[in-house]
């Protein structure tokens, strides 16, 4: 396996993480609306993820950082190219951070209100597009001799991107209601659970047309064990959650994404965005990546920054272990 | 196409405003991070309630900023890919590290730890929970370097070769990279200039609440730090600008002769003060001089030669071809004098203000007053300012919170702007850096997004900001005074509201 092979996977880490942590907490920002009674109940789910949104946001930021060093021309071509949709993104994300920091600060009730409808949609919106993203990429887009994406907007809007959006977004969701489940105390727990399993319903059935399209299109053997990987757990994550065992559904919820993506990469490889123009014309490992001697320093960067990282995010998931109730949120603003 | 809405324009400009706006929250938040650590530091080991007080206080101010840097931050990781496509693939493979450096190591350490110092009031014991702004601390001034490191490649691209056969520059010491004297200086100028912003900031607000006597006791320690901080980031600011100012004269003659309008070479060369000129004509109509100053400050000495813009042009034309090698002349000029002005205009308010404020033992018996009311500004040995002249100076230290602000921004817009047309010095020029297949609508369509949204939330942050600090620090409370033994919290407390919640 060489370096640049190493990164393909090190980048499918970051991206893995990312969706299994953002995951969960756009989940809980699209709950505020559908699960939350009132603004007690939504706070409840807000806080939930407080400690935490903003590291699991990180992972983005590493994950387009280690594009740009491991493979320029892949970051190049998929921010250009994926222009508007990307934009969309960035403002949802904008938004997003300054709605979770903002929404108590002042009493108003327009105040609040337009910060939670803020935090609805753009935990709702970056869910689909991350789906329509990646399903573009694997799918392959209008990419020239010179790398550069020769498309338009509508070609980004295809039925198999547009369902691994679909995809994303009520998988995140589940996640999210899984999460909450773990997460909070009462009958907000209690309807978590039950709104987990339709959610998890719809997941499913999404989620096995996709996958299945995708393994017909592109899939080989290693592609299909992600699948059946990931189509177990998401079955296992549902029985867990109407077993009660909220842990358990968590964990295999986390292991469906993970599993889901992975399965993405490996059709992807050793392609990084595949041309439907022309196949010489991919972006493959070797042509879009770094010298040896970048891959070599950002292999050891990575290599010991990481597990580093997952100790002390994980350090503050267990500070923050305890269940959340109506009970724990003070009335006073902040 | 009409030149003003060419790509490269319309890019340099979104670029501009996004990053002019992000750096507005930056150095607020590497400074306040590291002075609320040292309030929260003081808290803890002298256990006085008002630095408890104060560090409640400025750390909310703190998170209002952090926010916007936070979301801002995202913006600028993803945008040389969204307009700059052709930079990205010719020089990713250096200009990426350091990107990715920053990303793995800075921000998860920024982003986690200020998660758990903002729930983590009633979740660790107080050590613990300070420990976690001090990582925030070491986290903004690690992504700082990093960032500036990368920067500073741009100002003088060192350590690479071009690849001829991929057409791209290609890293070959990431250590040179790291710590070449640009990147060394501008950190050091960075980080001081962060501290004279935070300091100002802390002045400002303090001066506003002294003027109106209110909050005393923890708006006299606030002033005292701010005073302390804005002295020392500002001299530190002053000297590291010095230093940053030679190795440009060696490392962009261009930059610098274009800061000082000098059109052709001098020895002695003169510091201007003002100066109005002709661009196409390549002279100034009206010039102010200080003879020899700029030989020094470039130098060393007041006798050097010193190049100036029309000898630095052909110089280039020489080496890299024909064109026009010259940055836009009155942008670099007066940007250069804008970031100097300020940066020192709040130097010296600060250092009046030290001496109008001076301890107790400076000062004669009857000027002394209590912990808790509003210092007499004593300018004479004996005498102090009268009401007037009081209330004039809380005024200008209000005021000069805004000065850094400018002082920044215009340091970089100097900058920048400064080394054009290129983009890497001498290496790759700003027209071919552009993504070649980003049209001028989208370009247009998310720089309008970008300023709209910005503009919104600058009103809706600088409101807030208002508010809190308008409200004062805030009464402790039980819960404040009596933080948890145990990480998690302590069980006593388990049904307790959060002592913070979103």
């Amino acid at each position: 396996m060489e370096l640049h092979d190493v990164w393909f996977v090190l980048i499918a880490v970051l991206w893995i993480g990312y969706f299994f942590l953002e995951g969960f907490d756009f989940g809980i920002g699209v709950l505020t609306r559908l699960l939350a009674r009132d603004r007690a109940e939504k706070r409840v789910l807000i806080n939930t993820i407080g400690p935490v949104w903003d590291g699991n946001e990180v992972w983005l930021l590493s994950a387009g950082g280690a594009t740009f060093a491991a493979f320029p021309d892949w970051y190049a071509t998929l921010f250009s190219g994926f222009y508007l949709p990307l934009l969309l993104i960035l403002v949802c994300l904008i938004v997003r951070g300054v709605a979770f920091e903002y929404r108590a600060k002042r009493p108003e009730e327009s105040w609040q209100r337009n910060w939670e409808s803020a935090i609805f949609w753009s935990s709702l919106i970056p869910a689909f597009l991350w789906g329509v993203a990646f399903g573009n990429i694997v799918r392959g887009v209008k990419i020239d001799r010179d790398m550069e994406y020769v498309g338009n907007l509508w070609d980004l809007l295809n039925p198999y991107a547009i369902l691994g959006g679909l995809v994303t977004l009520t998988l995140f969701t589940f996640h999210g209601a899984v999460f909450a489940a773990l997460k909070t105390l009462g009958d907000i727990r209690e309807r978590a659970r039950q709104l987990a399993l339709r959610l998890g319903v719809v997941t499913a059935v999404l989620a096995l047309v996709f996958l299945g399209w995708t393994q017909a299109d592109k899939g080989d053997s290693t592609s299909l064990a992600a699948m059946i990987v990931a189509v177990v757990a998401l079955v296992a994550a549902i029985g867990a959650n109407q077993a009660g065992r909220e842990g358990w559904a968590f964990a295999l919820s986390g292991i469906t994404i993970v599993a889901a993506v992975a399965m993405l990469f490996l059709t992807l490889f050793p392609n990084v965005m595949p041309s439907s123009l022309n196949d010489e014309w991919s972006l493959t490992v070797t042509s879009a990546s770094s010298s040896p001697y970048t891959l070599k320093i950002m292999t050891w960067c990575a290599v010991i920054a990481t597990p580093v990282v997952v100790i002390y995010q994980a350090w503050t998931y267990w500070v923050f272990r305890k269940r959340i109730g109506t009970q724990h949120i003070a009335e006073a603003v902040h | 196409m009409d030149l003003a809405l060419a790509p490269e324009t319309l890019a340099r400009w979104q670029f501009g405003i996004t990053t002019v706006y992000h750096f507005l929250f930056v150095p607020l938040t590497i400074s306040l991070a590291a002075l609320t650590a040292g309030l929260e530091t003081a808290w803890v080991r002298t256990g006085n309630e008002k630095y408890l007080r104060a560090t409640k206080f400025w750390g909310k101010l703190f998170l209002i900023n952090i926010a916007m840097g936070v979301v801002t931050g995202i913006v600028q990781e993803f945008q040389f890919g969204m307009n700059w496509s052709d930079y990205s693939r010719f020089v990713g493979d250096v200009f990426g590290a350091p990107l990715a450096f920053e990303a793995l190591i800075a921000f998860f350490f920024e982003s986690t730890f200020i998660g758990l110092w903002i729930f983590g009031w009633d979740k660790l014991p107080k050590k613990i929970h300070l420990a976690c702004m001090w990582m925030v601390s070491i986290g903004t001034i690690l992504s700082a370097y990093f960032i500036l490191a990368a920067n500073s490649w741009m100002q003088h691209p060192v350590g690479y070769r071009i690849n001829e056969q991929r057409g791209r520059a290609e890293l070959t010491d990431f250590w040179l990279v790291l710590t070449q004297n640009t990147a060394l200086a501008q950190a050091f100028h960075t980080l001081s200039a962060a501290f004279l912003t935070g300091g100002a900031f802390m002045v400002g607000i303090a001066a506003f609440h002294l003027a109106r006597k209110k909050h005393i006791l923890v708006m006299k320690t606030s002033l005292r730090l701010g005073l302390v901080t804005v002295v020392i980031g500002g001299m530190f600011t002053a000297i590291s600008g010095d230093v940053l100012g030679k190795i440009m004269y060696e490392q962009q003659p261009m930059k610098m002769a274009a800061a000082e309008a000098l059109w052709d070479g001098e020895a002695p060369a003169p510091f201007s003060v003002f100066a109005y000129g002709d661009v196409d004509k390549g002279h100034n109509k009206v010039a102010i001089e200080i003879p020899g100053l700029l030989s020094f400050l470039a130098k060393d000495d007041f006798s050097s030669y010193v190049p100036g813009i029309n000898d630095v042009n052909k110089a280039e034309q020489e080496r890299y071809g024909p064109g026009d090698y010259r940055p836009n002349i009155p942008v670099a000029y007066w940007g250069f004098r804008w970031m100097i002005g300020f940066g020192m205009t709040s130097l010296t308010i600060g250092l009046v203000g030290l001496w109008l404020t001076r301890k107790k033992f400076l000062l004669p018996q009857h000027l002394r007053v209590g912990d808790d009311e509003v210092p007499y500004l004593v300018l004479l040995p004996r005498k102090a300012l009268g009401p007037t002249l009081t209330k004039w100076y809380w005024r200008i230290a209000f005021l000069t919170l805004g000065f850094p602000l400018i002082a920044n921004s215009w340091g970089w817009i100097f900058t920048e702007m400064g080394r054009q047309p290129w983009v890497v010095y001498g290496v790759l020029q700003t027209r071919d850096a552009v993504s070649p297949g980003v049209s001028q609508g989208e370009v247009l369509t998310s720089m309008i997004v970008f300023t709209t949204l910005y503009a919104i939330l600058a009103v809706i942050e600088v409101k807030l900001l208002a508010k809190y600090i308008k409200a004062g620090p805030p009464e402790l409370t039980e819960a404040d005074l009596n933080p948890p033994t145990k990480i998690g919290g302590d069980s006593r407390d388990a049904d307790k509201p959060m002592a913070f919640s979103y």
